[in-house]
C-alpha cells in the first residue's frame, strides 16, 4: 500500500472513530436503560435531539456562554429523563414489555413533532465554541470540535464504567437489572433506580446530541440516528457498557470505510447499510452480541 | 416482636389465599411455619415483607406490626431498614453479580463501613465455603452454597428478624443439616429472631421453639415444638410415622377421616 492510500485509510478510520464515539454515547443510553429496567427506549434519539436543541436555544437565542449552557443542558436532560420515566413509564410497570416499547416509539414521534413545531424543520447551524482552526495529527486533519467529542466520550465511558463497577448505587442498579423482586428484598428503592437510569441515559444522549449538532448542525431528523445506533447496541450486546462503546465504534468505522471505498460501486446508500451488514455477520456467530450475556444455566 | 393479626390476602382480586392468619414471633425466638404445598406459607412471608404487590396480591384485612409499629403500609425498602429481612424461596441470588457483590448488595441499607466489613467477616465465618468463591459469579455456585449466600446476604442487612422460605428446598439432607445448624447458631450468636417456613416439619421443629401448622390459608394447629412433635395428627400427616414408628400406608381409611376433621 502506498503512502497516499494509507493516508486515506487513516483519515477514514479517524472520522469513523469520531462518528463512532457519538454513536457510542447514544448506545450507552440504550444500554443503561435496558440494563436497569429491561426496556428498550426507542425515544433515545429524540431525547438526544431535544438536548441538542435546548443547548442551541441557550447559546444562540439567549447568548449564554457555551460551558454554562452545556451544564444547564445536562441538568435539563436529567430532569427530562426522570419526567419521562415518572409520567410515561412508571404507570406501565407490570405491563408487557412490548407495550412499554411501543410507548417509547410514540414518545419519539411526539418529541420529534414538538421540536419541529418550535424550531422548524430546516437545518440550524450551531457555531462551535471550539473555533474552526483545524490541526493535524501526523498528517490527518482534525477539528477541535471533533477532538472535544472524542475526549468527552472517553471521559463519560470511563465515568459510567466506574459507576456501575465500584459504587453502591451502581451495584444496586445492576442488582435491580437482574431481578426487581430480589432488589426490593435488599431494601433497594427500585423506583429511585429507574429514575436514576433514565436520568443518566438522557444526560449521556444529550452530550452526544450537542456534539453532533456542533459538527453537523441541528434538524429534527437527526433523531433518526437513534435507529442507526440501534445495531451498534445489539452488536455490542444489550446489557454491556463496553459493548455499547465497541459497537458504536464498529458502526462508525464500518460506515466511514464503506462510504470511502464502496460507494463508488454501490452508490452512496451503502454507508447507511454497512452497519446492518456488520450486525448480521456478528449475530450469526454471536447471537447475544459481542459482549452480551449468555444466561447462566446451572447444571 | 413480630405480630401478625388475622390477615387476609387476595390474589388478582378473586383468589383468597390467606383467610385470617394470626401468629407471633417473640424476640430472640425461632418459630416454624409448617404446612403442605399451597397452604399459603410463602404468602405470609411476602405479606410481612410487603412484596405481594409485585404478584398482584393485596392484603384486605388484618394488621402486621414489628416492635409495636404497624408495618403493613410501609414500602418493602422501609421494612428492610427496620431489620426485617426476607430470604425468598429459590434463594433470590443475583446470578450476574459476584459472591462478594451479592453480599455487598445485602448491606445496601447501611452506611457504617467498618461494621459492614466486620459483618462480612462474620458471614464468612458462618459459611466458610463462600470465602474462596468471593470473586466468582454467584450464578455458578452450587445449590447449597447459594442458600448459604442468601442467608449470609440477609445477615449483611443487619437483620433483627430473619424470614427463611424453605431453606431446605432442593438440597441434599447432609447440606440441609449443615444449614440448619448454622441457622441455630445465627439465632444464638447473632440474636436474630427467625421465622422459618418449611415443608420438612421434622427438621423445622427440631430447631424451632414454637410451631404453627397451616392448611388452606388457615392456622389449624399451634404449640411448642416438643408438643407438636408428640401430637398424633402431626406425626401422621407431617412426619409420616404412626404409634409403632413404622411408615404409614396412605390407603389407610382412618387417615382420610382424621384429615377431614382438620380441614373443616
Amino acid at each position: 500500500m502506498d503512502s497516499a492510500n494509507f493516508h486515506i485509510l487513516m483519515q477514514l478510520l479517524l472520522s469513523g472513530v469520531i462518528a463512532g464515539s457519538v454513536y457510542g454515547l447514544i448506545a450507552l443510553g440504550f444500554v443503561v436503560i435496558y440494563k436497569s429496567t429491561t426496556v428498550v427506549n426507542f425515544a433515545q434519539g429524540e431525547i438526544m435531539m431535544l438536548g441538542a436543541y435546548f443547548c442551541y436555544y441557550l447559546v444562540v437565542t439567549h447568548k449564554i456562554p457555551f460551558l454554562p449552557a452545556f451544564v444547564l443542558t445536562l441538568v435539563f436532560s436529567a430532569l427530562l429523563g426522570m419526567l419521562v420515566e415518572m409520567v410515561i413509564l412508571r404507570p406501565m410497570i407490570g405491563e408487557p414489555v412490548f407495550s412499554v416499547i411501543m410507548i417509547t416509539v410514540g414518545l419519539a414521534t411526539l418529541l420529534r413533532s414538538i421540536v419541529g413545531l418550535i424550531w422548524g424543520h430546516d437545518t440550524l447551524p450551531f457555531p462551535s465554541p471550539f473555533g474552526d482552526a483545524t490541526f493535524e495529527i501526523s498528517g490527518m486533519v482534525v477539528s477541535p470540535t471533533e477532538a472535544a467529542t472524542v475526549v468527552s466520550a472517553v471521559i463519560l465511558f470511563l465515568a459510567l464504567f466506574a459507576f456501575f463497577r465500584y459504587t453502591k448505587l451502581g451495584l444496586a442498579t445492576r442488582a435491580t437489572a437482574f431481578d426487581q423482586r430480589w432488589a426490593f428484598l435488599m431494601g433497594i428503592s427500585v423506583r429511585k433506580i429507574f429514575s436514576l437510569a433514565w436520568a443518566i441515559a438522557s444526560v449521556v444522549a444529550a452530550v452526544g446530541g450537542v456534539f453532533l449538532g456542533l459538527m453537523g448542525g441541528l434538524e429534527p431528523n437527526m433523531s433518526f440516528i437513534g435507529l442507526k445506533v440501534f445495531p451498534a447496541v445489539v452488536l455490542g450486546g444489550l446489557e454491556s457498557i463496553v459493548g455499547a462503546v465497541v459497537g458504536g465504534l464498529l458502526v462508525g468505522i464500518s460506515e466511514s470505510l464503506a462510504g470511502g471505498y464502496l460507494s463508488g460501486w454501490f452508490g452512496s446508500g451503502v454507508k447507511e447499510l454497512s452497519a446492518f451488514v456488520v450486525l448480521l455477520i456478528v449475530l450469526m456467530f454471536r447471537p447475544y452480541g459481542l459482549f452480551g450475556k449468555k444466561e447462566i444455566i446451572r447444571v | 416482636m413480630l405480630e401478625v393479626n388475622s390477615i387476609e390476602i387476595v390474589y388478582c382480586d378473586v383468589l383468597k389465599v390467606l383467610k385470617g392468619i394470626s401468629f407471633q414471633v417473640p424476640s430472640g425466638a425461632v418459630v416454624a411455619l409448617l404446612g403442605s404445598n399451597g397452604a399459603g406459607k410463602s404468602t405470609v412471608l411476602k405479606a410481612v415483607s410487603n412484596t405481594l404487590e409485585l404478584e398482584d396480591g393485596e392484603m384486605e384485612d388484618g394488621a402486621i406490626s414489628f416492635d409495636g409499629r404497624r408495618i403493613d403500609r410501609l414500602g418493602p425498602e422501609r421494612i428492610v431498614r427496620l431489620g426485617v429481612v426476607h430470604v425468598p424461596e429459590g434463594r433470590g441470588i443475583f446470578d450476574d453479580l459476584t459472591v462478594l457483590e451479592n453480599l455487598k448488595v445485602g448491606a445496601y441499607t447501611r452506611s457504617d463501613r467498618a461494621k459492614i466489613r466486620a459483618d462480612l467477616e462474620a458471614v464468612l465465618d458462618y459459611f466458610p465455603p463462600l470465602r474462596q468463591r468471593l470473586p466468582f459469579q454467584a450464578g455458578y455456585l452450587s445449590g447449597g452454597e447459594q442458600q448459604m449466600l442468601a442467608i449470609g446476604r440477609a445477615l449483611m442487612a443487619h437483620c433483627k428478624l430473619l424470614m427463611l422460605d424453605e431453606p431446605s428446598l432442593g438440597l441434599a439432607p447432609l447440606i440441609t443439616g449443615d444449614i440448619f445448624r448454622i441457622i441455630t447458631r445465627i439465632n444464638r450468636e447473632h440474636g436474630a429472631s427467625i421465622l422459618l417456613v418449611e415443608q420438612n416439619a421434622h427438621l423445622a421443629l427440631s430447631v424451632a421453639s414454637y410451631g404453627y401448622i397451616m392448611e388452606n390459608g388457615k392456622i389449624v394447629l399451634d404449640g411448642p415444638s416438643d408438643k407438636l412433635l408428640e401430637n398424633e395428627d402431626v406425626k401422621e400427616f407431617y412426619l409420616g410415622i404412626t404409634d409403632m414408628g413404622a411408615k404409614k400406608s396412605y390407603r389407610h381409611v382412618k387417615h382420610y377421616k382424621r384429615r377431614k376433621r382438620w380441614l373443616s
